[in-house]
């Protein structure tokens, strides 16, 4: 989230979009209530169902699913065209004024640079014009026809309200009155939120969707606002963290890169993440990165890391493929690549998709690990359990470890919400039987290792050997420790420009400031420094005083980045630093303090007058927010709507006979499951995936009361498809795919309604996911046996969104 | 079970009711359907605190589940999907359990002493030891509410966590529910808030918004803000204008003759009567020798209770009926 669960209150118009947030978060819910009473907000659902969230919204649209763009790019070319923008923002805080590069171009569906033997782009026309001054080119009238405003005014111009109907299939009228509401929040005093989950994220655009939320804030001047933003409602607990800490292939703790292995060079890998402000003056604060990536260095590798030896550099693993992600991992499993696979946390039997591709993989390994406090699908996907796991265990020779961890309420430690605020937690109860904290089982586990390399040697033991591990209890590392690392504490005395000690040897940083990049700092998580101070844990605290009244509360737990709670703060006052609206006062320019002050701890460097002309978007090389994301996005600097790779519709409206723009040209796709794809006259139906209130992904099904008040698997369908089938409420339903079927009970509703989309009538099936062949519920299929592989272009979250199946009486 | 001076008054007895607590405050839980998303936090709140297990049962074709109240489930969530004439569709969801009625229709049937009894501050609470699971509570209750358990032939329903509020918490499915849709606090003070929320409805366009507290039980314990109060039938058939069955009435009325001229042997063959014939059968007890003897002869009226608002503290008062209002 860039605000906070808390924060929705202050909003004026709530938009749930790609996400069913009361079904999926009903305690974060609490406060669109509380912004329905007591802000008199309107919620505005658009999802392919009427949801729980439809059922106390105050209007709503139904969404073919995989159309969002379309929607949102339509809004976009509405708000310019109707001069519904927040003007004096967007002129200023964004790039709307920046000069794109000549060789910028679109056409037929493809953004300049395309390759489609690797199905990639080459980004390099996709940058701002540089000035002779070495400085990026504006024009302030917002009239050059290269400049981003009126690239973006072109791009969009062609989603017109009847093209966005006939794609999404939401009748032209809906979609202008629901434009309408939003257009209203691009007054300086009303503010819309976008809460949205993985219902944006899980397709082959799911960045790109998102992406464009964030453009439609940045119009109507709503990032850095209190009650707007765009906000991931993320779908487990600890989600936030995971990514925090970089538990992805390509990234290191604090959202750093991992080199590659055309990079071998240390100071060509930091120079080339070091961001220099393209804008005179600008903050560009990942100039700082080698601040952060030595201390990281340090604090993995204590003394061994120096300045000869490039803070280990060669250390670490360089990517010899873009990308290790588990769409890849499983595919060369699924291939016989692997020996071994630790599964921690993790259910891919039932999470990844095409199951019966992940059955292939895990039984081509020699052995597998469960880590995991539940009896996972996955620890028994070689074991027959009839129609829901039709394998034969005599073919199958992967042996399985299983060690059960203990789960959270059993253990100390902190999450990260969805607000990013670390919130540190007690265990309730000892684990039961041998289960044990996953940091014990890895500690023992890495000693171990250790252990082997020491006395046996092997290929490239340094890393292993030097990797700091002084924790009090080796086998056991606490998570004060643990936590006490991540934060990061000085090496050595740390000196201010006068010469003054500023922090002593071995004292816990107070912030990432402090990190240097001369290995007199040590940091586990950049962006966590300041979680574990002199001053004691921040995390535990529990103040929830809230001075301003705006739902801040500061001394409650502690949030990163430095403990602020909306991100870009700084764009909630105007050019002088002056509050855009009295109700929306957040920080604001104390010329008397001159330094920024109020509900919040600025998003910005404290004591920089609006005089100095710094912008918000401090982490940007701008310090604009991009509407044109020149480097960041791997599949268009615009997003562009392009069909689900399974679709209903045969062509992108967009691009008709334009075979190449149907799907995004981008997406991670391999030949293989290519051929796995369904066609629309075998499977007609628009699927869609998703969870329901009484489950919590795959795991409540093994809690007796979860499974009391939802306990049995069914699929939704309308009345219409309902009657087209023979169907009643009750009756058994087979759903099939290109590549598999279940068999469930069908919830017949009138929530679902047929749509017309071009010359033809969309029915939705919707499938939630929780059941399974373990756990205290009954017996269900692992839906991943429906669905698609294939993987959005930025991230390779699989498509679980949109796909198609045809569904009949079983 | 609950202190037995709160007790103000008790199925099929013929002792007077304490009078002690008669300044208590008359509580309320208030359930507002417009905010209510479904999500059943209540329902699992109900079985923790209550320590219930109802089955693993099916799914029948809707989200309700269990699709209705049973022993084991004393609140469910009823999903009613309504199509106005233009097309419009409203998914109201409404979270079903005891209304805890001011006259409560189970209590005036139940015909077992002391099984059902009203606190002072309304609640109305089920004395498990003291049923013969006769089921008349059922036929008595205008809300179809209390369920027979086939374990151990007893009536249960929803007690309105009388043993939390007894000690100053607020019921187990009020603290859970995450929208605060239901809230929880003296009668009074519910139905200032309920009045609010009409208002905000209001202004939202629903201009038959309003409050469920029907007279025609006296006013409930657990009162509904409606968006649609003119039609609370579609709410999954809330009844619009909730009395106690003419049945109560026959069944008693048929016992009447025999139960006074027997008066005062009654007990004792009452008892030997459940000890041969099972609990399904006639009491052990006079159950409604009120309705044949005046008050004032026997001194008190059997489920007479305090009037509060009309005759407060007045223990000779016949008792209004609800269907004769
Ligand atoms: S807990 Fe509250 S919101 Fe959830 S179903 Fe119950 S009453 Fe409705
Ligand atoms: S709702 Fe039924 S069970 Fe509850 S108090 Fe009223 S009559 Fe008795
Ligand atoms: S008041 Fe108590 S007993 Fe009644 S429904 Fe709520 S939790 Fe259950």
């Amino acid at each position: 989230m860039t605000n906070h669960w808390v924060d929705i209150r202050n909003a004026n118009l709530i938009l749930s979009m790609g996400g069913n947030s009361a079904e999926a978060h009903p305690v974060g819910f609490r406060w669109v209530t509380e912004a329905i009473e007591h802000n008199k907000a309107e919620l505005i659902t658009i999802d392919p169902r009427f949801t729980r969230t439809g059922a106390v919204a105050q209007d709503k649209a139904f969404i073919r699913t995989g159309t969002d763009i379309a929607f949102l790019g339509g809004l976009i070319s509405y708000l310019i065209e109707t001069d519904q923008i927040q003007r004096e923002y967007v002129l200023n805080y964004t790039d709307a004024a920046l000069i794109v590069r000549d060789d910028y171009g679109f056409e037929d569906g493809l953004f300049s640079g395309y390759d489609a033997s690797t199905r990639s782009y080459d980004k390099r026309s996709w940058m701002y014009a540089m000035g002779d001054d070495g400085f990026v080119r504006r024009d302030e009238s917002l009239q050059d026809p290269r400049c981003v405003y009126q690239l973006l005014r072109a791009h969009y111009s062609r989603y017109t309200p009847d093209m966005v109907s006939s794609i999404t299939g939401i009748q032209v009228d809906n979609i202008q009155r629901i434009w309408k509401k939003i257009a209203a929040t691009a007054v300086p005093d009303r503010t819309m939120t976008i809460l949205y989950a993985l219902g944006w994220t899980q397709h082959s655009i799911g960045s790109q969707i998102i992406r464009t939320a964030a453009m439609v804030q940045l119009l109507l001047g709503n990032m850095g606002m209190p009650g707007g933003g765009v906000n991931a409602l993320r779908g487990h607990s600890n989600i936030q963290g995971l990514t925090d800490l970089g538990l992805l292939s390509q990234l290191l703790p604090g959202y750093m890169t991992l080199a590659n292995a055309t990079e071998q060079e240390y100071r060509a890998y930091i120079d080339k993440r070091v961001k220099q402000p393209t804008i005179e003056g600008q903050v560009s604060y990942w100039k700082n990165y080698e601040n952060f990536h030595v201390s990281l260095m340090k604090s993995w590798f204590g003394n061994a890391a120096t300045q000869q030896n490039d803070w280990c550099f060669d250390w670490l693993p360089k990517l010899e493929r873009p990308l290790y992600d588990v769409l890849d991992t499983f595919d060369r499993m699924s291939r016989g690549e692997l020996t071994g696979y630790f599964c921690q946390g993790f259910n891919p039997l039932a999470s990844f998709p095409d199951r019966a591709k992940v059955t292939r993989a895990l039984s081509s390994l020699k052995y597998l690990v469960v880590m995991d406090p539940l009896n996972t699908e996955t620890s028994e996907f070689w074991k027959n359990y009839g129609e829901y796991n039709d394998v034969d265990p005599s073919q199958i020779d992967t042996e399985v470890f299983r060690l059960p961890t203990c789960c959270f309420a059993e253990d100390e430690g902190s999450i990260v919400n969805s607000a990013r605020w670390l919130q540190w937690h007690w265990a309730a109860a000892p684990p039961p039987g041998d289960s044990r904290p996953d940091t014990a089982i890895m500690g023992e586990l890495f000693l171990k290792l250790k252990q082997l390399y020491q006395q046996e040697g092997g290929v490239f033991p340094a890393p292993i050997l030097n990797l700091t591990w002084d924790y009090k209890i080796p086998a056991e590392p606490s998570p004060q420790e643990l936590a006490r690392e991540y934060n990061g504490r000085a090496l050595e005395d740390l000196v201010d420009a006068d010469g003054n000690v500023t922090r002593r040897a071995g004292e816990q940083l107070a912030g990432f400031a402090e990190l240097t990049a001369d290995g007199k700092t040590a940091a586990g998580c950049w962006i966590f420094t300041g979680c574990w101070t002199e001053d004691g844990n921040m995390m535990a605290r529990r103040d929830n005083a809230d001075p301003y009244g705006t739902g801040n509360t500061l001394g409650w737990a502690w949030a990163w980045p430095m403990n602020r709670r909306i991100l870009y703060n700084r764009a909630s006052a105007d050019l002088q630093g002056r509050p855009w609206g009295t109700n929306k006062a957040f920080i604001w320019w104390d010329g008397e303090q001159g330094a920024w002050v109020g509900a919040d701890v600025p998003d910005f460097p404290t004591n920089s007058p609006p005089s100095q002309g710094q912008m918000p978007f401090i982490m940007q090389p701008e310090g604009v927010g991009h509407l044109f994301a020149g480097q960041s996005m791997v599949d268009g600097p615009f997003p562009e709507h392009y069909e689900p790779f399974e679709s209903p519709v045969p062509q992108n409206l967009l691009h008709p006979g334009k075979e190449q723009a149907r799907n995004n040209p981008a997406a991670r796709i391999f030949d293989a499951d290519r051929e796995a794809l369904g066609k629309p006259e075998d499977f007609p139906h628009a699927a869609t995936t998703y969870r329901l209130t009484e489950h919590f992904h795959f795991w409540t099904k093994h809690a007796e009361l979860n499974a009391i008040v939802q306990p049995q698997q069914f699929v939704e369908i309308g009345e219409a498809l309902a009657e087209e089938i023979g169907v009643a409420a009750g009756d058994w339903v087979k759903v099939s795919s290109n590549r598999g079927s279940i068999r469930a009970v069908a919830v017949v509703t009138k929530r679902m309604r047929p749509m017309r989309i071009g010359d033809r009538q969309v029915h939705h099936v919707g499938i939630p996911l929780h059941w399974g062949f373990t756990g205290a519920a009954r017996k269900g299929y692992l839906i991943n046996a429906l669905t698609p592989f294939v993987g959005d272009a930025n991230t390779q979250t699989p498509e679980y969104k949109s796909f198609t199946v045809r569904v009949e009486k079983a | 079970m609950d202190n037995s001076q709160n007790i103000i008054a008790r199925s099929a007895t013929t002792t007077a009711p304490p009078q002690v607590r008669s300044h208590v405050d008359e509580v309320a839980k208030l359930i507002d359907v417009s905010k209510c998303i479904g999500c059943k936090a209540c329902q699992v709140a109900c079985m923790e605190w209550n320590d219930l297990r109802d089955e693993v049962g099916e799914c029948h074709g809707t989200y309700d589940n269990p699709t209705d109240l049973t022993p084991e489930s004393w609140t469910v969530m009823r999903f009613s999907e309504y199509e106005d004439t233009n097309g419009g569709l409203e998914w109201l969801i409404r979270k079903d359990g005891c209304m805890h009625c001011a006259e409560p229709g189970c209590l005036e049937a139940c015909p077992a002493p002391g099984a059902i009894v009203q606190y002072a501050n309304g609640i109305v609470d089920f004395d498990s030891n003291h049923c013969i699971g006769c089921g008349y509570c059922i036929t008595g209750c205008p809300f179809d509410i209390p369920r027979i358990s086939p374990k151990d032939q007893k009536s249960y329903k929803c007690t309105l966590c009388s043993d939390r509020v007894n000690a100053g918490l607020e019921p187990a499915c009020v603290k859970t529910c995450p929208t605060n849709c239901i809230e929880f606090g003296t009668k009074a003070d519910m139905l200032a808030r309920a009045e609010k929320r009409v208002g905000d409805l209001k202004e939202l366009g629903f201009r038959d918004a309003g409050i469920y507290d029907p007279a025609g039980v006296g006013g409930t314990h657990v009162m509904y803000v409606l968006h649609h109060a003119d039609d609370p039938n579609r709410y999954s058939g809330l009844p619009k204008d909730p009395r106690i069955s003419p049945l109560v009435d026959a069944w008693k009325g048929a016992t009447k003759p025999i139960m006074s001229a027997i008066i005062g042997i009654t007990a004792f063959a009452g008892v030997i009567h459940y000890m041969t014939k099972g609990p399904k059968e006639e009491p052990e007890e006079q159950p409604d020798a009120h309705e044949e003897t005046p008050p004032h002869a026997l001194g008190y009226d059997a489920t007479q209770r305090n009037e509060r608002g009309h005759d407060a503290g007045d223990s000779a008062g016949e008792r209004p009926r609800g269907d004769e209002r």
